[in-house]
């Protein structure tokens, strides 16, 4: 942990690892630290379905960065097998440009099956990232189900992914991702269709309630739209509507770790197992912690 | 549950072959373990730089155009140079029989030519495991005259 705050690359990548094998209590910052700026945000979930083009968006974004002077970690999460408990990181593959750059750390992480949940591990990660100094952090998670979607809400802003031909807007709003994100990029602008499904997308969100999201196009392989999208997120917002989600959603991940750590699991599951309904063995164990309280 | 081992499989120099890195990616992930694949065209230094920051435990490399000789003592090299000499490396591809004692030489603990099952690479994982459990060091620095298929 020392070592990782004197800079040293490997103590960083060790106790990102203790963290992940859940052997880390809690982090105090460095002595010497100074908290960043209250008006600066360092934290950018990346996420959109598989194949949208997220990683090579991501590559542009720590370019830029990079030129403004930021320190920049990636942490990709991609899912772990749940046959093998197995994992096949494959992002550092289409960000080539950013790899054996000084001010770039990039970090692959399975989301495993065992103990902790993903988004209480990947927070303490970012915790310890900015504590050592990186100045911007990106989360890249796929978009879909929920687990996915409470790790991209740890962030302070939500980039949302989307390409033409998957489908209508309808589709995207199902994922329960919009109303996270506080830009919409759709990529592959290069591509037939790009301009309909941003329309969609913005006609699904105009019929719902709050400020909608900023939509735009962008194609990672000719570069068309990409400053423009660097500088939308310098200048990103959060809307009043996706902090409320996040903070909701941030309450739900400290509360599944909670009870994921908690000793009474094992006895709530047997509980459940001889055919109590969950909902009356939760109320029992609660029954039992009030009377311990008391007799203490 | 132990935590799971890290591999990172990379491809050094210019050759733009990798199925067979792909191949056994995926065969050590259905192994259990969680594997980081670099992509083609990674330079020793990138290699190393990536091993670091992934905090794997093993590399495995792999080369079909005859720069192994060349390429995979350099990578080791630059593991001890970065205190990484306990990281365990393995290479595959088109190497010929000759040039494998040069290669176990400078540290690589196995060589995979074309043939192997992907079974004995997730044994030679497996033996890997056992020795480090036991206090062995066979890293890529480690004074040892161990290696696969001895």
């Amino acid at each position: 942990m020392k070592a990782a705050f004197d800079g040293s690359r490997r103590g960083l990548a060790r106790a990102l690892s203790h963290i992940e094998n859940n052997q880390m209590g809690s982090i105090e910052p460095p002595s010497n630290y100074i908290p960043p700026d209250k008006n600066e945000w360092q934290v950018l979930g990346v996420t959109g379905a598989p194949g949208v083009g997220k990683s090579c968006l991501v590559d542009k974004i720590i370019q830029h960065w990079i030129e403004q002077g930021h320190k920049v970690a990636i942490l990709a999460v991609d899912p772990t097998s749940p046959v093998t408990g197995g994992a096949l990181l494959g992002d550092r593959l289409r960000m080539s440009n950013s790899d054996g750059e000084e001010s770039v750390y990039f970090r692959s992480i399975a989301t495993r099956k065992h103990g902790g949940s993903v988004p209480g591990v990947v927070a303490k990660m970012l915790e310890l990232l900015i504590f050592c100094g990186w100045t911007k952090c990106i989360v890249e998670t796929v978009g879909a189900g929920q687990g996915e979607i409470r790790v991209a809400a740890i962030a302070d802003r939500i980039l949302l992914v989307e390409a033409p031909g998957r489908g209508d807007g309808v589709q995207a709003e199902k994922a329960g991702l919009i109303e996270l994100a506080d830009l919409i990029v759709v990529n592959k602008s290069d591509l037939d269709g790009a301009q309909r499904t941003a329309d969609e997308i913005r006609q699904a969100l105009q019929v719902g309630a709050t400020s909608p999201p900023q939509i735009l196009l962008a194609s990672a392989a000719t570069g068309e739209g990409i400053e423009e999208m660097c500088v939308s997120i310098d200048q990103m917002v959060e809307r009043e509507g996706s902090s409320r989600a996040k903070l909701l959603e941030r309450v739900k991940a400290v509360h599944e770790q909670a009870l994921l750590d908690s000793p009474q699991l094992e006895n709530i599951l047997e509980i459940v197992a001889s055919g109590t309904s969950a909902e009356m063995a939760l109320q029992a164990l609660d029954k039992q912690s009030q009377q311990n309280t008391q007799k203490e | 549950m132990a935590a799971p081992l890290r591999v990172v499989v990379a491809k050094p120099g210019l050759d733009g072959h990798d199925r067979g890195a792909k191949i056994v990616a995926r065969a050590l992930r259905d192994a259990g373990h969680e594997v980081i694949y670099t992509g083609l065209r990674r330079t020793p230094e990138q290699i190393v730089r990536i091993v670091m920051d992934e905090d794997a435990q093993l590399l495995g490399l792999s080369s079909l155009s005859g720069a192994h000789a060349h390429l995979f003592p350099i990578i080791c090299q630059l593991l001890v140079e970065a205190e990484m000499g306990d990281v365990v490396v393995f290479g595959g591809g088109i190497i010929p029989t000759n040039d494998r004692p040069a290669l176990y030489e400078a540290g690589v603990r196995a060589v995979f030519g074309p043939g192997t099952t992907s079974t004995e690479i997730v044994e030679f994982i497996e033996t890997v495991t056992e020795k480090t459990n036991s206090g062995e060091s066979i890293g890529c620095g480690a004074k040892t005259d161990w290696h696969w298929g001895q």
